[in-house]
């Protein structure tokens, strides 16, 4: 693969995060983001889909919990893009809202599955690390540094991996 | 009120919540929502080392790190001011299995029986926390995303290789969890 040497190019190949606007803000726009950070904690913590004994539960089909959580938040999701799309709706800055497609390549499926390795063990996915450093697990931020670690391992190792 | 926040959300209320998470991000800057990318902006902005994947305008994506800081937040509140004074109410079958471990403690949502400073320094805590760490940093990047940015997001704009990748989440974690976990935890 070849990629082009521009920025948006680097960051949609394999992030599914994509930044799509191309406004510039001065930096306190982005304390509306620490706000529905700091929510999406809050229901985090409250829904305990940050439990390590939660995600033990699912993988071993013992509790509906998780995938009643999962299953309604796609739902809602589904239903709000279905809508902006619908109806052109704009940010609040009027720019007109975009999301990028995603390509498939093999990683999907062999990251796929380490990933899932790795929910299982530490029964948290990278979101739940952050809030569960916040409930006072201050151990987790050794997790979390093993994570940043195996991101950088990754894009040590990318061009030599099977994509 | 606060009584009632402070039990356990059940999931037909915290699910939907999750979900509005996707319109919030969109309607306030076009932004896709996406945890594990957060993993990479680090990167980018502390350990680039000259890698190609880690050279781009990192502070272009800075409202990720905001974002990822409020959960941080989010956690403290829950975990203080919202603290459910109960234990975690989990499965009997899985109480009893996890017993057979050593694991009693249920006060917090980490298991702290195994999750402890002290355990880090041996065999178990070291594939618990840093291996693990390992493979869910590893594994979202290569797969491009995680629950958020593939299950939540990625299905909810009907992607298909998101569809993939949430497929191998949960086979990655029925195999682990139930053939491979039991011995690490029997370490």
């Amino acid at each position: 693969m070849d990629y082009k040497d521009t920025n948006l190019e680097k960051r949609t190949q394999d992030a599914m995060c994509v930044n799509e606007s191309r406004l510039e803000h001065k930096w306190y726009h982005n304390i509306k983001y620490i706000i529905v950070g700091t929510l999406f904690g809050i229901i985090f913590v409250k829904s305990e889909v940050i439990s390590w004994f939660r995600i033990q539960e699912m993988f071993r089909l013992q509790s509906f919990h998780m995938y009643g959580i999962i299953g309604s938040a796609v739902l809602v999701g589904l239903l709000s893009v279905w809508l902006i799309k619908r109806f052109h709706i704009k940010t609040i800055y009027g720019e007109p809202i975009s999301i990028s497609p995603k390509k498939f390549n093999k990683g999907q499926i062999y990251g796929g599955l380490i990933f899932g390795f790795g929910w299982a063990i530490t029964g948290a996915c990278p979101g739940p690390l952050y809030a569960q450093i916040g409930t006072g697990a201050t151990v987790i931020i050794v997790t979390l540094l093993s994570a940043i670690a195996g991101t950088w391992l990754y894009g040590y190792l990318k061009e030599r991996l099977p994509h | 009120m606060l009584e009632f926040l402070k039990q356990p959300w059940p999931w037909y209320i915290a699910g939907p919540l999750i979900g509005l998470t996707v319109p919030a991000l969109l309607l306030l800057g076009n932004k896709s929502f996406g945890i594990s990318s957060s993993l990479r902006h680090i990167c980018a902005s502390c350990i680039p080392a000259k890698i190609p994947f880690f050279q781009y305008n990192w502070k272009k994506e800075v409202w990720n790190l905001f974002f990822v800081a409020g959960i941080l937040l989010g956690g403290i509140i829950g975990a203080t001011l919202l603290s459910n004074p109960n234990p975690v109410v989990v499965n009997p079958a899985l109480v009893e299995e996890l017993a057979g471990y050593g694991i009693t403690n249920y006060n917090n949502l980490v298991p702290e029986d195994i999750m402890n400073w002290h355990s880090l320094f041996t065999v178990k805590g070291f594939f618990l926390m840093v291996v693990g760490g390992v493979l869910v940093g590893f594994g979202t990047r290569y797969a491009g995303g995680c629950t958020s940015g593939h299950a939540i997001m990625g299905l909810s704009n009907l992607q298909w290789p998101s569809l993939v990748a949430t497929v191998c989440f949960m086979i990655g974690g029925f195999i682990m969890a139930n053939l491979i976990l039991p011995y690490i935890l029997s370490l």
